[in-house]
């Protein structure tokens, strides 16, 4: 038993050359987000009504909604890179908890707002089909992305990372859908953001092994 | 004594981590002192989760073999004790939950693995085998010719019988149970010398 062990050390060593060891999660996760604010910036630019974004820009109850989604993707990013390493502990995997509360509550209230002026209205089904296609059109491909880095740190536990991950890149799409969708969301629109951000997260912890491969 | 005889003495930690950082920049005399010391430590936490040595030695290879795959991941500026621990805890619960898995999959069958020296005792599991190759043949026959051959040669009746019981003519039964027999024979031929 023993001999097998001294063997395997000899091979093992044997073949050791040099490692790039990685950086601190938080600089990972800080250079992956700034990449992807630079090219949202930049689609942003080219293809949203801005000057529609601006005029609603000032709407309270947005500003909390969009600061709630904002900061649960950073935070959620930044755990899933703490997560990939043996020695975090499972604890990061709360850190997008306390902004995800908030990015659920101000949406709520947003619909609530809408179903107390509107009636009925407010339970329809507004823009629902073109955030479902948005929210998973820039979902799957930032989640590749954010996956080609995470399996760097050959992830021992992939399923926690892979779920924080999806967290992550869904709620930077919901920012990006703010961009896009110049509308107060209804019930029924809520229902469809939770559902879509609920796949994402399914997808991705689906595809965890992937996480592995590297 | 040697370091590598006691596990995770307090003063192993720093010396541990000042081998690791010199095993990523490519020292495998450093790396090879590392693992042989490391041993016992890992070996500690595996049998906290596993009885049998034979089990908690390959735990040990596998904790080896992902601290060789993942050890761009430690950082010097950090300790590297937990590090090591959090490898070595979760390779060996990994392994223990493998086990489980495996063994609420497994079905033991005494029988299937029993053979003898005297060819007259291992019958009873070569009849077994021989009854459902012959089962499955007769299953892969054309309807008439499965029915001919089940009423005519394993219920014994008179082709008449069987022509009253399955409505084919006696020439027909005839015919069909000659084609079922030469269907078998070529089947388990096949089997045989497949």
């Amino acid at each position: 038993m023993a001999e097998r062990v001294d063997e395997l050390i000899q091979r093992l060593a044997g073949d050791a050359g040099p490692v790039r060891r990685l950086r601190p999660p938080v600089t990972r996760a800080i250079v992956w987000l700034l990449g992807v604010a630079t090219l949202s910036t930049v689609a942003v630019l080219a293809f949203a009504d801005t000057g529609l974004f601006m005029s609603r820009a000032g709407d309270r109850k947005l500003q909390l909604e969009l600061i709630g989604t904002l900061l649960t993707g950073i935070a959620a990013i930044v755990a899933a890179f703490h997560l990939s390493l043996p020695d975090r502990p499972a604890v990061w995997a709360l850190l997008p908890l306390p902004p995800l509360v908030l990015w659920i509550a101000s949406s709520g209230y947003s619909c609530w707002r809408r179903w107390l002026t509107f009636g009925p209205e407010g339970w329809s089904l507004g823009e629902s089909a073109e955030c479902f296609g948005m929210i998973l059109a820039v979902s799957v491909p930032l989640g590749i992305g954010l996956f080609l880095v995470l399996r760097q740190a050959r992830p021992l536990a992939p399923v926690p990372v892979a779920v924080t991950g999806g967290l992550g890149v869904a709620a930077i799409a919901a920012v990006l859908l703010q961009f896009f969708h110049p509308f107060d969301v209804t019930f029924m629109d809520l229902g469809v953001h939770i559902v879509t951000v609920g796949l994402v997260i399914l997808g991705s912890a689906a595809s965890s092994r992937f996480l592995k491969a590297a | 004594m040697a370091p590598a005889e006691t596990p995770g003495r307090r003063d192993d930690g720093p010396r541990w981590a000042r081998l690791m950082a010199a095993a990523q920049d490519g020292s495998q005399a450093d790396y090879a002192r590392l693992l042989k010391e490391i041993v016992p430590l890992i070996r500690a936490v595996a049998a906290h989760h596993h009885r049998a040595s034979d089990r908690v030695d390959d735990v040990v290879q596998d904790v080896l073999l992902t601290i060789h795959r993942v050890r761009h991941t430690y950082d010097p500026a950090r300790p590297f004790m937990p590090w090591l621990i959090a490898v070595a805890r979760r390779r060996s619960i990994d392994a223990l939950r493998r086990r489980i898995r495996t063994e609420a999959m497994e079905v033991r069958d005494e029988t299937s693995y029993e053979t003898f020296a005297d060819p007259l005792a291992n019958r009873e599991t070569e009849g077994r085998e021989a009854a459902e190759i012959l089962a499955g043949a007769i299953a892969a026959l054309p309807r008439g010719q499965r029915e001919a051959l089940e009423l005519v040669k394993l219920r014994e009746m008179s082709l008449l019988e069987a022509s009253a019981a399955s409505g084919q003519s006696v020439g027909g039964l005839k015919v069909n149970v000659h084609r079922a027999i030469k269907a078998l024979r070529a089947r388990l031929k096949g089997e045989k010398d497949g």
